[in-house]
């Protein structure tokens, strides 16, 4: 039980938050709401942005808007146009990114990947903190959801 | 208030200047192709901000996730594919725990050491269930069983919400070994009261173990799981009522991320649908938030219970073809 108002409010003030945040936030929590913070910020500027290119039409979409709508009613046959595009399964939509539909796919990934940035920031202190436990945990996290992130893990299309 | 008023007129605002600026694309779309589908498409996208900014808001009164309402009403009344609809209902989810996540997580209410160990099991089990989703859904026939077992779930989530009771500080005599040893233990400052409440969890093992299936039902259907992070957080393992909604929501920005990644890499996230529903539903939260003081919660509920008996059961009959 290392979580005590005092600690807890010295790490708030370290951290740049309030003093009366709270009486039990710890260190890293505090530490991972932060960049939690700064990250999801830029995610939804990001896509608000990446959606007027795409939708102004600044950059031309890879895939026009009327076969995407002739397609979005059925999963296989929108996949078999991404196939015949050049999309593939995991990150193959990245070489895209002058057009604008996939330059929307990058914010909405960043988003996807706030998590991982989190938890790779908190694992220092943990350590730090002698929690071998929680940074164990926290890396086996980071796995799970680099794995999920790097394609390999897809299943359907 | 003056601030949150001025996010949400900027957000609207660049909604409109979206729309009118997405003119050319639209002229390009209906000069390329005569179809009648082609000459409305930009409706689906105005349609889909307009009912998911209603949505933001019934969802705020209501005390329940967007998620769990945004999977079961786009698949049932909008045109597009299941995958789809699933990818974009965990990305709404996800945007609307990654907007909340910084303030629960710095009031305290939201706690670290309890979302870790459960995140881990939860997010294993969403990548599953996102891949049997995806896996299932390419069988023959497999878009009408995960349409009719969406409906299932999604009435099991209105009987839950019948049902469940909520405990604001449940008894726990003795913290278990698991959270004892993981010190899954808190404070936190309950300003009604102005008191602070030490509080700890017991039957941790059964918990950790339920999030299998919690991840599981989320990345298949691409819901939020609030609607059973909660009872479980709360009566199973015994967090006083805050701290597992708070926890809860917080959750969602973890396992809904691992299951993400599968509807991303698989090709599902389509941001002709994304976009809008994240724009109107986190509008429409601003809004319900606004709006929370001055309306009866009892009378949400209810038409949320209603909106989610509706949409479960046309679900149902969708995927038994009595209903196109």
């Amino acid at each position: 039980m290392a979580k005590t108002t005092e600690v807890s409010k010295q790490e708030s003030v370290a951290l740049g938050a309030p003093e009366k945040v709270s009486v039990s936030a710890t260190e890293e929590q505090l530490l991972y709401s932060k960049i939690l913070d700064i990250c999801m910020k830029i995610g939804l500027v990001g896509i608000v942005l990446s959606f007027i290119i795409y939708a102004s039409g600044i950059l031309p979409p890879k895939i026009s808007i009327d076969e995407v709508i002739s397609k979005w009613s059925d999963a296989k046959t929108y996949n078999t146009m991404l196939s015949e595009n050049g999309i593939h399964h995991g990150w193959s939509w990245t070489q895209f990114y002058a057009h604008g539909d996939f330059l929307n796919l990058f914010p909405i990934a960043f988003l996807a990947g706030i998590t991982i940035l989190c938890y790779l920031a908190i694992v220092p202190v943990l350590f730090k903190k002698k929690d071998a436990v929680y940074a164990v945990l926290a890396i086996v996290e980071v796995l799970i959801l680099l794995g999920a992130a790097s394609g390999l893990i897809a299943a359907g299309h | 208030m003056t601030r949150r008023i001025t996010v949400l007129s900027t957000l609207f605002t660049a909604f409109i200047f979206l729309m009118v600026l997405a003119q050319p694309v639209f002229a390009s779309s209906n000069s390329s192709a005569a179809n009648s589908s082609t000459t409305v498409w930009w409706i689906w996208p105005l349609l889909l901000f307009v009912v998911t900014l209603a949505m933001g808001i019934v969802a705020v009164l209501g005390g329940v996730g967007g998620g769990v309402l945004f999977t079961p009403i786009v698949g049932s009344f909008f045109p597009f594919g299941m995958d789809f609809v699933r990818a974009a209902g965990l990305l709404v989810a996800l945007s609307g725990a990654l907007a909340a996540g910084p303030g629960l997580l710095k009031k305290g209410l939201a706690d670290l050491r309890l979302a870790i160990p459960v995140a881990l099991i939860a997010s294993a089990g969403s990548i599953g269930g996102a891949m049997l989703g995806l896996w299932v859904s390419k069988l023959p026939g497999g878009k009408d069983i995960i349409q009719v077992s969406l409906g299932v779930v999604i009435l099991a989530i209105v009987l839950i919400m019948l049902m469940a009771k909520k405990s604001e500080f449940p008894e726990v005599k003795k913290a278990d070994k698991l959270s004892t040893a993981l010190k899954i233990t808190g404070v936190y400052h309950e300003p009604t009261t102005n008191q602070s409440i030490d509080w700890k969890i017991h039957r941790t093992p059964t918990g950790l173990f339920t999030f299998i299936f919690i991840g599981l039902l989320a990345g298949m259907f691409g819901l939020g799981a609030g609607w059973a992070n909660v009872p479980v957080l709360n009566l199973l393992m015994g967090a006083p009522l805050k701290i597992s909604v708070a926890t809860s929501k917080f959750l969602l920005s973890i396992t809904d991320t691992s299951a993400a990644w599968v509807y991303i890499n698989s090709g599902a996230a389509i941001p002709m649908i994304i976009v809008p529903s994240i724009i109107g539903i986190m509008l429409g939260s601003f809004i319900g938030v606004k709006l929370l003081t001055k309306t009866k919660p009892n009378i949400i509920k209810i038409i949320v219970i209603f909106i989610l008996i509706v949409s479960g059961s046309t679900s149902i009959l969708k995927g038994l073809h009595i209903m196109k």
